[in-house]
């Protein structure tokens, strides 16, 4: 037995007790892949007598034993052959599918982008009134976008504002009908909610790298997703919370008088889940915000390259007014979906 | 009023639990509702229950807290199901009633009162009394019209861009009613509909309610767990304990005979002399003449109380009793003194209903 003469495997035991040495011998006629560890620990003196150095079975530690066990650097290996494997089939799918999104948010940040600074102002202060009725808050987010404008930073913030409309938009688009859903089938609710844990738990980066391999850095789809993955999480489970919150007294009422399903969702549940949904709209806004300037990283365009400069080439001075201006944005639209629930929660306060 | 029967439910049974058919089968064996729940985790929720309510009258379903009235009332219009037994309205089966049928009956003949209001927080008043309309597809202008002028009748004109939380629990109330009203349906339900109210303003709700009554002759069903109430609204009384009917009849005749230590308890508390009528304790004259010496005339519907205060105490007076102009029976003093003591079950004889 010549395999026993130069290492000395913890394990070997186990392989020995079961009858397998024959089986771990055959794969080990060619010269068995060696790690680094290995090598090592062939050219020291390695002694394996106290119980308190003994190594817990992995994967590696088996193989030493018997080379018929994988290492674990295959078992990387094949995960990243599988999904390479697996690559080519999902693009196949998923290219089309997620196309628009590349032309929304392309279309959306050239609109953005060509619309003079004079039109752009106003129509904004528009929407902010319609939003929030408070001419104060429409006079404090025109400080806040002029202060930005006057440094230089309204491209950036422009383009900010229209990656996270674009993606809010689609969160809420999608989000609702599946919160809808959740809220009535209970089996539904119980398979969606773990894949809404992990999404909400996942760092941002990992959503990342799958992203990477199967689009090409320079579509913009690639953060699109990224950032309605990360976002869509709250609008879904406040919809389906709200919707499960509705009074049962006025659902029953609702029932009494003949109202269809349809009639009951649309007359009573989505208006009395508003606030709840519309508290969702503005967590996922919030959410949008933190993820597009991660997606700076894979070519997002807006306030968040500037972060990344500042990073990169330690340039303080552009890291930090870029990081203000992120902040200004945060408030402009934390400060407008919430007085926007705020009207909407006094029209129906019992 | 007409001796047509609206509904009719016919050995009605209800039990919650997740195997009901099994627990049936041992409610029919005679099983009891804490037997029940203690031996296989089921409540019975109602038990064998007959009641026939008649087209134009105001049915009270009475009852302690659990003894099953918003499970009978909610099976009316389907939103419980049974577990056995028939629900007839109008001559017809409502349980073999496909989804559509059912719809158009919650639509079109029956309309419900909550007690804790239920009203559409988003909506104006006039919108939610419009609700049992605009269900049907009844465009916004016509509603409207027909939801303003039920408003008006509950006396809430002016309200109608209001929204609910700006008006008390009273005027909510109304909103209810003008809501079931709006929807011109035959048949009211009407479940505690005034428990949330506080006394004066009940009393007002109730009066409001018989006033209605006297000028549309719905068919009324009325729950509430308050015998003043149920005294004051029902021309049928039903009263129910632990998911069973132990009495139902004419509510005078149930308080002068009650036939179970429960009823008896329920009714050993009220004022009789407010509550009873002269035509309940009279003797009739049964074609007999008018016998003389008599020291007046009283209405048939007048309450013991007038009477009382009518002959100043005296117990010696006699009363010749006229209903719409003839007399048809006598009232001895010392007869009414006697009714205001309650009588005991046992003595009365256990006589059904
Ligand atoms: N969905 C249900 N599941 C199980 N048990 C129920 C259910 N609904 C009602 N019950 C039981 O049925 C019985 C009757 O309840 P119900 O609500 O009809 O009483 P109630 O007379 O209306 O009382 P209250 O005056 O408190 O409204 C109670 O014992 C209750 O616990
Ligand atoms: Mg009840």
């Amino acid at each position: 037995m010549s395999w026993g003469y130069f290492v000395v495997a913890t394990y070997d035991f186990v392989f020995d007790g079961l009858g397998l040495r024959d089986w771990c011998d055959a794969g080990n006629t060619g010269s068995a892949t060696m790690s680094m560890a290995d090598l090592l620990a062939q050219s020291g003196a390695r002694e394996v007598s106290s119980i308190w150095n003994l190594p817990f079975p992995s994967l590696d530690e088996l193989n030493k034993a018997c080379a018929q066990i994988v290492q674990t650097r295959d078992v990387t290996k094949g995960v990243e052959n599988g999904f390479l494997a697996m690559k080519d089939a999902l693009r196949f799918v998923l290219d089309p599918l997620t196309q628009p999104l590349s032309w929304i948010l392309e279309s959306t940040l050239s609109l953005f982008e060509v619309t003079p600074w004079w039109i752009m102002l106003p129509l904004l202060m528009v929407v902010v009134y319609f939003a929030s009725k408070s001419m104060r808050l429409v006079a404090f987010v025109i400080a806040c976008l002029a202060f930005l404008a006057f440094i230089d930073h309204y491209d950036y913030a422009m383009q900010t504002l229209a990656i996270i409309f674009v993606c809010a938009f689609l969160c809420v688009l999608l989000g609702v009908p599946i919160g809808i859903a959740m809220s009535r089938s209970d089996r539904l609710q119980r398979m969606t909610i773990p894949v809404l844990d992990m999404l909400q738990t996942l760092p941002p980066f990992v959503y990342l790298i799958p992203l990477i391999f199967l689009f090409s850095v320079t579509e913009p789809k690639l953060y699109g997703i990224a950032i309605i993955l990360y976002a869509i999480v709250p609008v879904i489970r406040l919809t389906d919370l709200g919707i499960r919150l509705v009074d049962k007294d006025v659902i029953e009422a609702a029932d009494s008088f003949g109202m269809t399903s349809r009639q009951k969702l649309f007359g009573v549940q989505i208006p009395l889940a508003l606030p709840n949904i519309m508290a969702g709209v503005n967590q996922t806004i919030m959410m949008s915000l933190a993820m597009v300037v991660i997606a700076s990283l894979v070519s997002a365009p807006g306030l968040g390259v500037l972060v990344l400069r500042g990073i990169r080439n330690l340039e303080l001075g552009v890291g930090l007014i870029s990081g203000l201006g992120i902040v200004l944005l945060a408030i402009i639209l934390d400060r407008v979906t919430k007085a926007a629930l705020d009207r909407v929660n006094a029209a129906q306060k019992h | 009023m007409s001796d047509k029967i609206k509904i009719s439910i016919r050995n009605l049974y209800k039990i919650f639990g997740a195997n009901p058919e099994d627990a049936l089968n041992r409610v029919y064996g005679g099983t009891t509702k804490s037997e029940l729940l203690e031996q296989n985790g089921h409540v019975l929720g109602l038990r064998d229950i007959n009641v026939d309510m008649r087209e134009g009258e105001i049915t009270v379903i009475m009852g302690l807290s659990g003894s099953g009235k918003s499970t009978l009332i909610r099976h009316l219009n389907r939103l419980i199901e049974p577990t056995a037994g028939e629900i007839d309205i109008d001559g017809e089966d409502v349980l073999a009633y496909g989804e559509e049928k059912l719809r158009q009956l919650r639509r079109e003949t029956m309309s419900m009162v909550f007690q804790k209001f239920a009203l559409l927080p988003h909506r104006t008043v006039v919108y939610n009394a419009g609700t049992t309309l605009q269900v049907r597809g009844v465009p916004k202008q016509e509603f409207v019209v027909e939801a303003q002028k039920w408003l008006q009748r509950v006396g809430l004109q002016g309200f109608g861009e209001h929204y609910p939380h700006q008006l008390s629990g009273g005027m909510q109330q109304r909103v209810g009613i003008a809501r079931a009203l709006t929807s011109n349906s035959p048949i009211m339900l009407m479940d505690e509909a005034f428990s949330a109210l506080d006394p004066l303003i009940r009393t007002d709700m109730q009066d409001l309610l018989l006033e209605l009554q006297t000028e549309l002759h719905k068919t009324i069903v009325f729950i509430t767990h308050d015998l003043d109430e149920a005294l004051k609204l029902a021309d049928h009384l039903v009263i129910l304990k632990d998911g069973y009917i132990v009495q139902q009849g004419e509510p005078q005749h149930i308080l002068l005979n009650p036939n179970d230590p429960y009823i008896e308890d329920f009714v050993s508390d009220i004022n009789r002399a407010r509550v009873l009528k002269v035509r309940s304790i009279m003797t009739p004259l049964d074609g007999n003449p008018v016998p003389p010496g008599a020291h007046g005339e009283v209405d048939y519907d007048n309450t013991l109380e007038s009477m009382i205060a009518l002959s100043g105490g005296d117990t010696s007076h006699s009363y010749i009793v006229m209903k719409d102009g003839a007399a048809v029976g006598t009232l001895d003093m010392t007869e009414l003194v006697r009714a205001l003591v309650p009588r005991v079950a046992s003595e009365a004889g256990a006589r059904k209903y």
